[in-house]
């Protein structure tokens, strides 16, 4: 294809849109069941055959191959359209991210197209019952057997592990160096012998989060992503992707980002006073205007922070400040559709489920994203350790060889 | 798309970086305390000398400006402005400069034009606050108040937004016209300098108004984002300097044995000011943007502006305060001067709850 500019790559986006894409109707999204991600699996097939998945996505491995103006342009276009979203947080974001970073070109071929086909979802294996927040303390081990790795032990908070396909692991591969030295990721088929899958119910009621089992579990050596025991490097960088993902920076998203409620763009907090005929309360109408400019903000933020790290103004970690943003506007935004809501929030009429509801049970899970892809503090640490200078957390377990260091076993 | 200085914008801001810091520094500011006047004439010359006051204003009308508007190139002005808490009436010039420039007479530009540009002489801007007009055959009769007014005092010329039968309208007249009294008012800036402006059955000839009566409040509209831009454009740049100190300081303190930088829960203020500090850039730079390039979003970007920067500049000054302990609230610490300028500019030219008020008409519609 010759150069297109952006523009006119806008145009040809806009029209194809209009012709392959349903528009959205609805002013809230449909809730994410089994249901709907095959929809949006076929959605994201329906992307591909236009070709317009991955368009950040190199070329050589079925995306696009262009720059983040051209997804940027593409992604404000399919506003009005129903897009696959789920399919960027995790797998577009953050998995498929860090296989362009780190994958060998075989790795690369068998994975990326078949992604962005929309055959493969992705899920990250990184936290542990015994870990929080001290990811590079795993204890999942994955013992060297020729030409395979054996995994044993268990993972959590993984989402929609059970209606995935694949996963990246962070196990430990080496007892007898530091913490960070001695791990592996490893990219590991979800449905299979060895592996048990459970879900967790959450306090929505929903049911998005799982723990994995790993009993002897055969890894061939050519599914080991980046070096073995030089994981903790394809983490960090898979922390990256995902700080950017979930704060909205992503290079590799397509289609709005966070969720309807989060972005601060949708219409339902006015929508809500409207209907209950308080659009003239001088103080609802502060709380929804606060709402609106805190979601002006984060998109500002947002292209500032893109700008400053893709022009090497600003480190990489910088988004660190996306991720913070974006989880305290959560919680902000979401105590403000409280406090609209009133009433409202704690009792409807059996036939209604409307925005007062669903905002009422979303504040129940206001701490998700302020806790999920490194909590606001571990945030709070990049940024004023990575980003000011400012001295680092003292660590028990620094240069220490792992098998000596202090473990204790509570669930974190 | 997010701002990017090209590099005749970074020279720019450098040079005036520089003049700042060798003609005026912080001692400079604090002794024209009691100046009437807030700065030195020689210094608001040579500011107009380096372009301050002519990048809103076309080459042919004797401006010029090294971004296309010049808006972006002012806001880089004004940043520096606010870092060093500089005296000098950029917003109120300027909006009057580009105001005169666009709408002007070829009479009115002869006449105002190069004093304004040359630094020779400031207007006021009394735009944001209507006063009423009686029209008297050709003439218009203005009567009111105009009040807080930036320069009011020092003003040779006022840009005033009447208020008609006929809608709005607006004059340009002298500082010193019949009916015209200018009383200075105290204020919480060390050397910014407001007044109050009242009209009293002044008498103003079609010659004085400004531009053709139907575009009047579209103007005026566009005079408010131009001055509010400036405003934030300076609010941030204080907010950077502000933080900048109080990292330094947090890194040379220490207590109990280990430097105050090295305790998380100072660590974790820091990160979240930091993370205020660059969500103000952001809006602001946005809010430039869409003002710079007659975005039909410019309204509400610069509302969002004035919303967000006002409240988190001022708490974000208050917890460098904080973190300085005891002598962050001594005159003889620098912080109070940062803390002044930020509190003046998030009440004047709207309060944060005003331009909320402005985003809820947009999402609501009006309170009937």
């Amino acid at each position: 294809m010759t150069t297109e500019s952006v523009e006119e790559f806008r145009h040809r986006a806009r029209a194809w849109l209009a012709e392959a894409m349903p528009r959205l109707s609805g002013a809230m999204p449909d809730r994410l069941d089994d249901n709907r991600r095959q929809v949006e699996r076929v959605l994201q097939r329906t992307l591909w055959e236009g070709g317009f998945a991955g368009i950040g996505f190199p070329a050589e491995y079925g995306g696009g191959g262009l720059a983040p103006e051209y997804q940027r342009a593409f992604s404000e276009e399919s506003l009005p359209y129903d897009m696959p979203v789920s399919l960027n947080v995790p797998t577009l974001g953050i998995l498929a991210a860090t296989l362009v970073d780190f994958g060998t070109h075989e790795q690369k071929a068998r994975h990326l197209p078949a992604i962005l086909r929309g055959e493969e979802l992705w899920v990250q294996f990184l936290s542990e019952p015994s870990g929080g927040s001290d990811l590079a303390g795993c204890l999942t081990r994955a013992d060297r057997d020729g030409d395979l790795f054996i995994m044993n032990g268990s993972k959590i908070w993984s989402s929609a592990a059970f209606v995935s396909d694949y996963a990246l692991c962070l196990a430990r591969t080496n007892w007898d160096v530091p913490k960070h030295r001695g791990l592996t990721m490893f990219i590991v088929k979800i449905h299979q012998p060895g592996i048990q899958v459970e879900q967790i119910r959450q306090v929505d009621g929903s049911m998005e989060f799982c723990q994995e089992f790993f009993d002897d579990v055969p890894i061939p050596v050519a599914d080991v992503l980046g070096e073995v025991d030089d994981g903790w490097t394809v983490a960090t960088r898979l922390l990256v992707h995902e700080r950017n993902a979930v704060g909205g920076g992503s290079p590799y998203t397509s289609g709005r980002s966070g969720g309807h409620e989060s972005s601060g763009q949708d219409d339902s907090l006015a929508q809500m006073v409207r209907q209950q005929g308080r659009a003239g309360d001088t103080h609802l109408r502060q709380l929804v205007a606060e709402a609106h400019v805190r979601g002006l903000v984060g998109g500002a933020l947002i292209q500032r922070v893109t700008s400053g790290v893709s022009r090497g103004q600003m480190l990489p970690s910088a988004g660190s400040l996306l991720k913070l943003f974006s989880a305290t506007n959560v919680m902000r935004r979401y105590e403000i559709g409280l406090e609209l809501a009133g009433e409202g929030a704690a009792a409807w009429p059996a036939s209604s489920a409307g925005v007062a509801q669903r905002l009422s049970e979303a504040t129940l899970w206001r701490q998700g994203l302020s806790l999920g892809g490194g909590s606001n503090e571990i945030q709070r640490n990049i940024i004023s350790e990575r980003l000011l200078g400012m001295p680092r957390e003292f660590a028990a377990d620094r240069d220490v060889p792992y098998r000596d260091v202090r473990r204790g076993g509570a669930r974190g | 798309m997010e701002f990017v200085p090209n590099d005749e914008q970074i020279f720019f801001q450098e040079t005036t970086r520089k003049f700042l810091s060798v003609h005026c520094p912080i001692p400079v500011v604090r002794a024209l305390e009691s100046a009437p006047a807030g700065y030195d004439p020689q210094y608001w010359r040579q500011g107009a000398d380096l372009g301050w006051t002519s990048l809103l204003v076309p080459a042919e009308a004797g401006g010029g400006s090294l971004s296309e508007g010049g808006l972006m190139d002012l806001v880089l002005v004004a940043e520096e402005m606010g870092r060093m808490v500089s005296p000098g009436p950029l917003a109120p010039v300027n909006v009057v400069a580009s105001a005169v420039a666009a709408g002007g007479s070829a009479a009115q530009q002869a006449a105002v034009l190069p004093g304004l540009l040359s630094g020779e002489t400031v207007a006021a801007w009394c735009g944001e606050h209507p006063v009423e007009g009686v029209i008297d055959g050709e003439n218009l009769l203005l009567s009111g108040l105009a009040s807080p007014v930036e320069a009011g005092a020092q003003a040779q010329h006022l840009l005033v937004a009447v208020r008609t039968e006929g809608g709005l309208r607006q004059v340009l007249v002298p500082g010193d016209a019949s009916g015209v009294t200018v009383t200075p008012l105290g204020g919480l800036d060390l050397v910014r300098r407001f007044a109050e402006v009242r009209f009293d059955q002044v008498v103003t000839t079609p010659a004085e108004r400004i531009g053709a009566d139907e575009d009047a409040a579209e103007a005026i509209e566009h005079q408010l984002q131009i001055a509010c831009v400036v405003q934030c454009a300076e609010t941030v740049g204080a907010m950077s300097r502000a933080f900048e100190m109080t990292l330094e300081y947090l890194g040379d303190r220490y207590s109990f044995g280990r430097p105050l930088a090295s305790y998380q829960a100072l660590k974790h203020r820091m990160a979240d000011n930091k993370m205020w500090l660059e969500a103000s850039h952001a809006v602001m730079t946005a809010a430039a943007g869409a003002v710079a390039s007659g975005s039909p979003a410019a309204g509400e970007m610069v509302s969002a502006a004035k919303t967000w920067i006002g409240p988190h500049a001022t708490e974000l000054i208050q917890d460098c305060v904080q973190l300085h302990g005891g002598i962050g609230v001594t005159w003889e610490h620098d912080l109070h001067l940062y803390l002044r300028r930020t509190t003046v500019n998030r009440v004047t030219h709207g309060t944060p709850e005003y331009h909320a008020e402005r985003i809820a008409t947009q999402l609501l519609g009006a309170v009937s």
